[in-house]
């Protein structure tokens, strides 16, 4: 077990810096020169924009650059815009806001897409495992925007029921729709994975045991069937997080929600690179991160996987 | 021994008429049905499925309309009059018109081969690509696969979607399918990569491949004739629904502005385009959104009946 | 659990009053009055499952009666129903499965309609369930002790604290040593035969009156099969449970069952008292079956003569090579192994922790001669298989060598390997894996050709045809693919392939074992049939001493790594020399019953040998060989996942 566990811990450094790397790469190695181009029309003057690029180290070269900057991030200096706002500031605000949009997005596709994916998958080939497959085929198959616009179209403008644009400082009940478009492609998701986890451990050989030795159906569901089916299903949650932190950027510009995507893509689009690349390498930490809690937890959940390490 | 004189009620010595079952000579074959492969096999269940036939029907329905979307409206997508602007449906313009007065009906036809084209040349694109790094990475093993398998993590660490927004804004410029494409290859290879790769592994081990060294194959004959041939179910299965997730990505990025550009007749710049208008003409929403749905139901729903027939896991229940 | 005479129990104090008490169905410490009423009794029993190509009989209009106390077996190849027939008591038949006629009347009540609940009252409490495969019949998630104390608490037999007591007196009953900490582990700790002790422990927890045993112990090594047999025996005995036995071993059902049901697609063609239905077989069908199982007849195939003669042939055109420079004179010898050595080093579990050499193969020698036959038998872990595998030059020897032909496997350029290729054949164990099931019959057999560059196209089609003839398979395969074939025929296909560049030795890994008796016995014939045809040299890998007597001219018994008797077939059979090679000879089931008459053969005193127990070293060796475990499969459809 401690060698899994530092096994993983080891592999997730190559891979946090390679993908830290790669969009420091991808924002400030691609063509267009950020400074130059900052003051819009009217150019800064030479001085500041030499300045400007000394205190953003972009006159040295680009694995020093990438390092200076990596090196500020980990005394949780976030740096700051080119117009010199705190980044870190901002973000403060801005991060509470999108783990509230996510957990309410985790908890939604969680809860229903398991229970859905249970009862699916003990049922196969009746009328409400066909509803429920149809189901998760039409969230998948109509993009998350477009659900974005339905739901805010129908529940705020037609129904009233909450607020069009949710606006600052959001409450929980505020971020309880958006959370839920948000969730909705993994909710489908989770309920086929699940209905096929479910109708595949149901036919196991140690299942019919179980039942043969007397348990009652409940039983043999809760503690031989769900138990054993679930392990890749909070796999899939768990990357998931990293994900919908992504996902982000679309809800958010659709609710305008401030939080975290929502200052990506207004970063983006004003060409702040230092602010893209922190927003962007924060929501790669929380994706290696969430990645490897879902390892400790599976060698947790899994005593195979406790016992020897998957090579 | 013999305990007939006293054997239990029901347990006396019982045989069967011989003429109840007859007996087959030990392990015949039926030389009478038609010679099926493992292929032809998958092929014959499929067609029985109707879910295949109407995936099917869909998906040839939408390829044609893409490849010749002037089989369906004389109208050019990009006539525009202002004058017409949030008209209603009337002959010759079923769907009405939209806030610049094209042609909605035409637009939906036309916008096909961009989401087609952008979902079909990135599941090509990606497949070889993820195809090529997955296989190598499971059939050489040891260090090899060490070392591209961090490649893919740090690949996978990035979201496609997230991934995606970031380059195409650098490059907004250049926007177009070929750099739409190439940058969801580039952010996508990872799924394929990992599904190639252990399916690579798992026909690697197979006896038939032992069976075939021992007859004096090579390596690549091996990979090419043996291992490629019967790992690329997985891969088949994956693909074909990760088209549609495809194009799901280029309409979510047109609809953020950092897709296809607005120049381009898509269902992602029109849904985009028709938000503005929701209050009033949600209709402009449910056309293009709906041509969209349906696409990608389609490759869904033919991605899951290609799996029921390939995976064994599937066909055992 | 009675038998039908001389075969006793090491466990049992006393074998003779149990006998006589069991054998007139009087056995009895419950007191019920057994002879009149039967436990279960099936009439007429009809089960359909229901598939995409339509209603498919499984079971018709079976008929079956058990008594308290007594062991019935139902015999029957794979698709005989007989697994449907026992799973169809307590309901636990797939979904797609449904009792469609007959009645199930278990303790004079028809259970065949009965209700969820009704069916629930029973399983566990009175049918007991010991099911096949002990790996994959436990949840891997659990402790092995909770999974048993399920059973007990399920059946309202204990709870709590007591339940778990009796889980480790449970498990102790079963015959696992260590019970206390065996309990608390889990079942990827456990060795094959524990895990199937731990599974009878489980299926009696509740004290059933009728367990079914299906096929218990197939998936076992023969010695460790046996000693849990005869556990089984004993523990069925003493609590007076009725066992309905399914196994596809004539032999084992004999031994072990008083009465026995024989099943042929779906029907039953034969029952009777299980003596009477081997010496006095009734029906074609078994009457085939007797004749076909290795272990009741187990004598050489072919006659001796015309192999000789055959052989001489070889031996001539053998010694009409001149010696090339470089290649040692083993005369008739076509193979011979000397000292042959290979270390396994086990990786540690992390990186700190030292690698374990495991000698899988540890000094082995043998000689084939031209023309004969040579069995290496084992049980798993013994090493025959990498023997093999080191033999095909598929594995680097640790030390010593392989000379085919006088030329030392391991200095071959690539081209003499190339040759090597072409003149020493594999056929292996497993008829589903062995050929690429993408591949047609003809381009199968046809590989080989193709890879050697031999013949034009026209030429390698004749050939083809003239290979499928020899194995008995018609021409019109040659369009077919292998998911069309049955195992037999597949394993008929491998040894097309294997006989296209006409080698000289074949080398047969476990290559009949996956197959059911009757197509076994045939592909044995054909083996037999063409080593005379053709003279060729077989090496034949089995853990089946039953039919290596069938087969083989002289036999290598190996025992982790080492080789522990090397001789002549006859006399391994007739005058073991090693313990361990008397304890296989042993466990071989129904050796003792005797055919033609109603003479019981063997003895007393060998069957009441003691056995050692060797649970600890069997675990060790199936950990070693294994490696710390055979890491899962990752599932192909399922790790890729989403965009």
């Amino acid at each position: 077990m401690t060698w899994y566990v530092l096994r993983r811990v080891l592999q997730m450094i190559p891979v946090f810096f390679g993908a830290t790397l790669l969009v420091y790469f991808m924002v400030f190695f691609m063509p267009g020169d950020p400074i130059a181009a900052l003051g819009g029309d009217k150019p800064l003057p030479e001085a500041a924009q030499a300045r400007l690029r000394e205190e953003f180290n972009l006159d040295k070269p680009f694995l020093v650059q990438y390092f200076l900057y990596l090196a500020n991030i980990f005394q949780g200096d976030l740096g700051s815009t080119f117009r010199g706002q705190s980044i870190s500031g901002q973000l403060a605000d801005a991060f509470p806001i999108t783990i509230r949009l996510a957990i309410i997005a985790i908890v939604f596709e969680a809860v229903l897409g398991i229970a859905a994916g249970v009862i699916s998958g003990l049922r196969k080939g009746t009328w409400i495992d066909t509803t429920f497959l149809m189901l998760s085929l039409l969230v998948i198959a109509v993009p998350t925007f477009v659900l974005g616009f339905v739901a805010q179209f129908v529940l705020g403008v037609q129904l009233r029921v909450m607020p069009v644009n949710v606006g600052r400082d959001p409450s929980w009940e505020n971020l309880l729709v958006p959370g839920m478009v948000l969730g909705a492609v993994s909710f489908a998701y989770v309920l086929r994975l699940t209905r096929t986890q479910v109708a595949e451990v149901a036919a196991q050989d140690h299942v019919r045991t179980a039942t043969a030795k007397g348990l009652p159906r409940h039983r043999v569901v809760s503690a031989h069937v769900l138990r054993n089916s679930l392990i890749p299903v909070i796999t899939y949650i768990g990357i998931d997080l990293g994900m919908l932190m992504g996902g982000a950027i679309v809800t958010e510009s659709i609710f305008n929600i401030p939080g975290i995507g929502f200052h990506l893509w207004d970063a983006i689009r004003a060409g702040e690179n230092t602010k893209v690349v922190t927003i962007v390498t924060l929501l790669v930490t929380v994706f290696v991160i969430a990645n490897l809690i879902v390892d400790i937890l599976y060698a947790l959940l899994d005593p195979r996987i406790r016992y020897v390490s998957k090579s | 021994m013999s305990r007939s004189p006293d054997t239990l009620p029901g347990q006396h010595h019982y045989v069967a008429p011989s003429n109840e079952v007859p007996l087959r000579a030990v392990d015949a074959v039926d030389t009478e049905a038609e010679p099926r492969s493992l292929w032809g096999e998958a092929w014959h269940s499929l067609i029985r499925n109707p879910i295949f036939i109407i995936a099917g029907i869909m998906i040839a329905f939408i390829l044609l309309v893409a490849l010749l979307p002037g089989l369906f409206t004389d109208n050019d997508p990009k006539f525009c009059e202002l004058r017409n602007s949030y008209g209603g449906p009337q002959a010759g313009h079923p769907f009405g018109f939209d806030q610049q007065g094209c042609d909605v009906y035409a637009r939906v036809i036309h916008g096909a081969r961009a989401s087609v084209s952008v979902g079909v040349l990135t599941t090509i694109g990606v497949v070889l690509l993820g195809g090529a790094i997955g296989a190598i990475a499971g059939y050489f093993g040891g260090w090899f696969d060490s070392i591209l398998s961090r490649v893919t993590d740090i690949f996978f660490a990035i979201p496609l979607v997230l991934g995606a927004i970031v380059v195409m804004q650098l490059f907004r410029e250049h926007a177009g399918v070929v750099l739409l494409v190439s940058v969801m290859v580039v952010f996508g290879w990872t799924s394929i990569a990992r599904i190639a790769r252990s399916s690579v592994m798992s026909v690697k081990n197979a006896e038939f491949v032992t069976a075939a060294t021992a007859l004096g194959a090579g390596r690549t004959t091996n990979l090419v004739k043996h291992i490629l041939p019967n790992a690329v179910a997985p891969v088949i299965v994956t693909a074909t629904v990760n088209l549609g997730v495809y194009i799901v990505v280029e309409a979510t990025l047109s609809f953020l502005g950092v897709g296809l550009p607005d120049s381009t007749v898509s269902w992602g710049v029109d849904i985009s385009k028709a938000q503005s208008a929701l209050r009033d003409r949600p209709t402009l929403l449910f056309y293009p959104a709906g041509a969209l749905a349906i696409t990608v139901l389609s490759f869904i729903m033919m991605g899951d009946a290609v799996r029921d027939v390939l995976d064994p896991k599937a066909k055992k229940r | 659990m009675t038998q039908t005479g001389r075969i006793s129990f090491r466990e049992d104090p006393n074998p003779e009053l149990r006998d006589g008490e069991l054998r007139d169905g009087q056995a009895s410490s419950s007191g019920h009055d057994h002879a009149s009423t039967p436990l279960l009794d099936i009439q007429d029993l009809d089960v359909t499952f229901t598939t995409s190509a339509g209603p498919v009989p499984a079971v018709r209009g079976a008929n079956l009666t058990v008594y308290p106390g007594q062991t019935v077996a139902i015999v029957g190849e794979s698709g005989s129903g007989k697994s449907t027939t026992a799973m169809a008591i307590s309901q636990l038949l797939p979904r797609n499965g449904a009792i469609t006629g007959g009645r199930i009347e278990f303790q004079g009540t028809d259970i065949a309609a009965a209700d969820r609940k009704q069916i629930l009252a029973l399983r566990g409490s009175e049918i007991g369930l010991v099911p096949q495969d002990p790996m994959s019949n436990l949840n891997p998630l659990w402790r092995v002790g909770f999974q048993i104390k399920e059973a007990l608490v399920a059946n309202g037999i204990a709870k709590g604290k007591e339940a778990d007591r009796r889980v480790v007196e449970l498990l102790a009953e079963a015959g696992l040593p260590d019970p206390e900490r065996r309990a608390n582990q889990f079942p990827h700790e456990f060795s094959g035969g524990m895990r199937q002790r731990a599974l009878i422990a489980m299926g009696l927890a509740a004290r059933p009156s009728l367990l079914i045993a299906d096929e218990p112990t197939s998936a076992l090594d023969v010695t460790v099969q046996r000693q849990i047999l005869d556990h089984l025996d004993h523990l069925t005995d003493s609590l007076d449970v009725a066992v309905l036995l399914i196994t596809h071993d004539l032999g084992l059902a004999a031994e072990r069952a008083q009465h026995l049901v024989v099943m042929y697609r779906g029907h039953v063609v034969e029952s009777g008292p299980a003596l009477q239905l081997l010496q006095d077989p009734q029906h074609a069908y078994t009457q085939r079956l007797i004749a076909a199982a290795p272990s009741l007849s187990s004598r050489r195939l072919v006659s001796q003569r015309e192999r000789a003669r055959t052989r001489q042939d070889a031996e001539k055109a053998a010694r009409a090579r001149d010696p090339l420079p470089g290649r040692h004179d083993d005369g008739d010898d076509v193979i011979v192994a000397e000292n042959l050595t290979r270390v396994f080093s086990i990786r540690g579990r992390a990186p700190w922790e030292k690698p374990t050499p495991f000698t899988a193969v540890d000094d082995v020698s043998f000689r084939l001669r031209r023309g004969t036959t040579t069995a290496i038998v084992g049980e798993s872990g013994s090493g025959k298989s990498t023997v093999a595998q080191m033999v095909l030059k598929l594995l680097e020897p640790t030390s010593g060598q392989v000379r085919f032909d006088g030329r030392d496997l391991a200095q071959m350029s690539s081209k003499e390997l190339f040759e090597l290729r072409r003149r020493v054949q594999p056929i292996f164990q497993n008829p589903y894996g062995t050929i690429d099931p993408t591949y047609s019959i003809f381009r199968t057999v046809e590989e080989p050709l193709r890879l050697h560059g031999i013949g034009t196209r026209r030429e390698r089609v004749a050939r083809v045809r003239d290979l499928l003839d020899k194995v008995a398979l018609p021409t019109g395969v040659m369009d077919r693919y292998p998911n069309e074939l049955s195992g037999g025929q597949r394993q008929r296909v491998a040894i097309a392939r294997a006989l296209a560049l006409e080698p000289e030795v074949v080398v047969c890994d476990e290559a009949v074992s996956a197959l059911d008796v009757l197509v076994q016995a045939q592909v044995l014939e054909l083996l037999n049939d063409l080593q005379s045809e053709l003279g060729l040299s077989y090496i034949f890998i089995t853990h089946d001493l039953a039919v290596v007597r069938q087969i083989a001219d002289d036999v290598l018994v190996m025992e982790q790594g080492r080789v522990v008797e090397h001789a002549p077939t006859e006399q391994v059979f007739t005058d073991p020399q090693q313990e361990y090679t008397r304890r296989l000879l042993d466990a071989i089931p129904g050796r003792s019953i005797e055919l033609a008459g109603s003479r019981i053969l063997g003895d007393l005193e060998e069957a009441q040998a003691p056995t050692t127990d060797s649970m600890v070293s069997e675990d060790e060796q199936e950990q070693a060989v294994r490696g710390p475990i055979a890491s899962e499969g990752e599932d192909p459809y399922t790790t890729g996942g989403v965009v």
